[in-house]
């Protein structure tokens, strides 16, 4: 059958090997071999080696490679999905992070001899705290929400240390999920804070949740609506006269690049994301590199080790007593900020303010072309993200899982889905300043289209995706059989 | 340079848009918070100035092609096969996003439900997630799943732990009431007559590391059966090369297996990224933290691959999520997977016996010359040697000979100033090992005429 050419099911490395294949090859034992039941206690011994695959290297090469052109990507197309700002990944970032003296530097060497590793950390927090309009940094957390528990557990520490952990974190109910995880391993408990009717936190009713009890505010700004918290100066100072502190989830803050610091609007602690907001690749789900910049106030909570220079010298300070202490096995995803340092310098102050205003013109053009066909449940101008409803479209039959499932017909990766949760059937659209305006025409084209699908042939788009290495996935025979390894 | 937008095509689309100009997108932005001048940050360099920038930086860390290194302590020097390399720098892996929807990433999650199943089938253990960030964040989620499973609120700790792991671990335990109880670490093993006394019927479980952080291999089964005969769990960390021969997790029925997967492919990068492996029973499964792959069907019948039990995390359950995981190191256990498929059944086992052999040649060339090991435990890969001058004054007179020659245990144990820490992977040629072994004893004679 056709089906078995290109679009055939690869199977696994287990079902592929075959007994004394290999590819391995070990230097010569220059040294006497020994028998590991002399040196070790036998029943500490390995009984019933290890069931590994046995494959040679041609075949390994070509089941990775056949798998991973069924991957779409951004060096392939357009790639919207809201809140993930999936940005062109410059490829001298890579280059330069592949370079043996930072990819081959062990993290316990001697400070004098990786002197060029501290500096660069040192900059790159630096130029992360003037772009934020903040104090100190930290690049300890190895992802974004790794940063709000650690920007958690500070501001436990910052009101411990002022006499009471306090009890509860208020948080908006367009928030990222992890938000409300975060805060929960911290200890402390999350209030969900209702939104008003333009998308934005309400004022007059946040003034209710506001006592001693609240530890701070967890923000996202512009929040997952895509929309700028307009009152964010005047929720940050109500939320500091109750002695609470304010956090900001800076998922979002290639849309401030050059325009707007949280420093500058009352935020007090932030996480920024490297993978989104400075240019480097998301690795199919990771690594990526969640910094923390904080205000003066919180530095001596920082978790360690902190980096200080001394004159021309770097080096780490592990001597803080009031730090929360190590979140991280070593410093953080240290070849993301490689990259992230790499993206910063070529971009410079005027690159990274036309990133934010491309990004939100991108944004803005989609929506324009695209609100007489969608439902836009807050209206006015977005940030670099917005959200549709497809809610309208249920009279036909279809879902907003059907637009996103079609959309790959037409090439293109589909946008957030269910996601925030206060917009019923959501499609949350974040296209970056990375795209053309023919990429941007391409999709509202295709967008436009399924619209009139919806109309003229519901079934086309509730049996999509029609022409992707793989059919509709059935997601919950996945989880009644639970086959997770083999 | 990476915004295509010309001058001409921006006034087209505010056109569009319906406004004058880009200042009106930001009507909802009050002037007061807006920013007045440019960012303070260096001129924008060239690409080529960029590199030169980035080469410069690089250079004045040390060249590691041009040392020697015997350094461990939870990162490992061990060879990585040029295929790895090759592999993930494919656009198609490093520049996809997590594989939210299937139909467009079979290709990443085919790679991970594979990664699952070699670090099961690597640890003994039935089922194993997608990744952690790494070792010590990994204990530190097994621990919270621990505390999820039984609700218990003591936590019995090896003082044998990797101190870094051990104190992130602390970091992560600050909240939430729980009573950390750590053993003795002085014998360089975990003492089980130490565990015995501290564990009680409110122990949630036992953590210890195999091979501990001295190198030494610990005998945990009887650690493990003492753990479940009070009811609680026991978690190991262990590494995943020393698994070529040491039992695994599954073969003395720890019930959570986690490890720093960096030894399998990753690069030192200078301490990350790096990869937290995490392995458990199937039972356990609704309460892992973190993504998992699962085998399932299109609509036509044909076999793929999906996330599932979604429903565990932050995105779906929020505040009640097992884990506030998003992103993790789904590229780092790409690179475990392809080491693992190219090690091989017999690689792994031929790639242990190299370290055992050679740490072993080490251990007894220094023996010749007077260094005793610190402790007189069986080793795999790595052990403590005691010197009788200050360890610091050897590696700097090893440092004037390019060799690494360890890490210092006085950097974590105040009393340990004499002791070093030293790893032998596959890489250290006899050779090499002679070179060392020749410098301590020059080292040593010339401090002896000093002294």
């Amino acid at each position: 059958m056709c089906k078995q050419g290109w679009l055939r099911t690869e199977r696994t490395v287990f079902e592929k090997s075959r007994q004394g294949r290999r590819s391995y090859s070990m230097p010569i034992l220059d040294v006497p071999q020994v028998d590991p039941e002399d040196l070790i206690p036998p029943n500490l011994l390995r009984q019933k080696p290890a069931d590994l695959p046995e494959l040679s290297e041609p075949e390994i090469v070509r089941h990775f490679v056949t798998l991973s052109v069924t991957n779409h990507h951004v060096d392939r197309d357009f790639y919207p999905l809201g809140s993930c700002t999936m940005k062109y990944n410059p490829k001298i970032c890579e280059f330069v992070a592949s370079f043996a003296g930072f990819a081959d530097i062990h993290p316990l060497l001697p400070e004098e001899l990786v002197q060029g590793a501290l500096k660069l950390m040192y900059e790159l927090g630096q130029s992360l705290c003037e772009i934020t309009g903040m104090d100190d940094c930290t690049l300890s957390p190895a992802a974004g929400a790794h940063g709000e528990f650690t920007g958690m557990l500070m501001i436990r520490a910052y009101h411990e240390a002022k006499g009471r952990a306090r009890t509860k974190v208020l948080i908006p109910d367009s928030a990222h999920g992890t938000n409300p995880a975060s805060v929960t391993i911290a200890g402390y408990s999350s209030v969900e804070i209702p939104s008003d009717s333009s998308g934005r936190i309400d004022v007059e009713r946040l003034k209710a949740y506001l006592d001693e009890d609240v530890a701070a505010l967890m923000v996202t700004n512009p929040n997952t609506l895509g929309l700028f918290e307009t009152h964010i100066a005047e929720i940050a100072d109500l939320v500091h006269r109750v002695g609470g502190l304010v956090y900001m989830d800076g998922a979002n803050m290639n849309a401030l690049l050059g325009i707007s610091r949280p420093g500058d609007f009352g935020v007090d602690l932030a996480h920024l994301n490297l993978h989104k907001t400075f240019g480097t690749p998301h690795g199919g789900g990771g690594p990526g590199a969640g910094p923390l910049v904080v205000k003066k106030d919180l530095s001596p909570y920082l978790p360690i080790p902190v980096i200080v220079r001394d004159g021309e010298k770097y080096r780490f300070d592990d001597d803080r007593p009031q730090s929360i202490g190590r979140v991280h096995g070593f410093y953080g995803n240290f070849l993301v900020m490689v990259k992230a340092y790499c993206y910063i310098l070529m971009a410079g102050a005027r690159g990274l303010q036309s990133m934010a205003e491309n990004a939100i013109i991108n944004a803005n053009y989609l929506l324009a072309k695209l609100r007489d066909y969608f439902e836009v449940p807050f209206d006015g101008f977005c940030k670099h993200e917005f959200v549709l409803s497809g809610r309208d479209k249920a009279a036909k039959g279809v879902r907003t899982l059907d637009v996103a499932k079609r959309l790959m017909d037409y090439g293109f990766h589909p946008p957030t889905i269910y996601f925030p949760l206060i917009v019923e059937e959501a499609l949350m659209i974040e296209p970056t300043e990375s795209e053309t305006l023919e990429t941007l025409n391409r999709f509202v084209d295709a967008m436009i289209s399924i619209s009139q699908e919806i109309e003229s042939d519901p079934e086309r788009l509730k049996t999509a995706p029609h022409s992707t290495p793989v059919g509709r996935v059935d997601e919950g025979l996945a989880a009644r059989r639970l086959d997770v390894s083999e | 340079m990476f915004t295509p937008h010309t001058d001409q095509e921006r006034s087209c689309m505010l056109e569009a848009i319906g406004v004058q100009c880009f200042d009106d997108l930001l009507a909802d932005m009050p002037s007061q918070i807006r920013l007045k001048a440019p960012l303070r940050l260096p001129e924008p360099l060239s690409e080529l100035e960029a590199e030169r920038h980035l080469a410069h930086l690089a250079a004045t860390n040390l060249d590691p092609n041009q040392w020697i290194s015997f350094l461990g302590a939870g990162a490992y020097d061990h060879y990585v096969p040029s295929i790895i390399d090759h592999i993930v720098a494919r656009s198609e892996f490093y520049t996809a996003y997590t594989p939210y929807q299937p139909e467009i990433s079979q290709g990443t999650l085919q790679t991970i439900y594979e990664y699952q199943s070699l670090i099961a089938r690597l640890t003994a253990m039935e089922i194993a997630n997608a990744s952690l960030y790494d070792c010590a964040s990994a204990i530190a989620e097994a621990v919270l799943m621990a505390n999820h499973l039984n609700q218990r609120k003591r936590i019995v700790v090896s003082g044998c732990l990797h101190p870094h792991h051990l104190n992130v671990l602390q970091t992560y335990m600050r909240s939430g009431g729980f009573e950390i109880k750590i053993t003795d670490w002085r014998s360089g093993k975990t003492e089980i007559d130490e565990v015995r006394e501290l564990i009680d019927s409110n122990t949630s479980c036992v953590v210890v590391e195999n091979p501990n952080f001295f190198g030494s291999i610990e005998d945990v089964a009887p650690i493990v059966d003492l753990a479940h005969k009070h009811g609680a769990l026991a978690v190991v960390s262990v590494d995943p090369v020393s698994l070529g021969v040491l039992a695994p997790p599954g073969e003395y029925d720890a019930d959570i297996a986690v490890g720093e997967g960096q030894s399998l492919g990753c690069r030192l990068s200078y301490g990350g990224p790096y990869l937290g492996f995490l392995a458990t029973r199937k039972r356990f499964i609704r309460r892992l933290p973190g993504r998992i792959v699962g085998k399932t069907c299109d609509a036509n019948g044909k076999t793929c691959y999906c996330l599932t039990l979604q429903t565990r995390e932050q995105h779906i359950r929020r505040q009640r999520a097992t884990s506030n995981i998003c992103t993790n190191q789904a590229l780092m256990a790409l690179r475990a997977a392809i080491y693992l498929c190219w090690l091989g059944r017999a690689g792994i086992r031929e790639l242990a016996m190299q370290c055992l052999a050679r740490a072993a040649y080490a251990a007894g060339q220094l023996e010749k010359v007077g260094i005793e090991r610190r402790f007189k435990t069986p080793f795999f890969r790595e052990f403590a040697a005691r010197f009788p001058v200050e360890a610091d004054e050897i590696l700097v007179q090893l440092a004037g000979r390019k060799i690494l020659g360890g890490v210092s245990l006085g950097r974590f144990f105040a009393g340990e100033k004499h002791s070093l820490l030293m790893a032998f992977t596959e890489k250290r040629t006899r050779i090499e090992i002679d070179a060392l072994v020749e410098s301590v004893r020059e080292i040593i004679e010339c401090a002896n005429k000093a002294g």
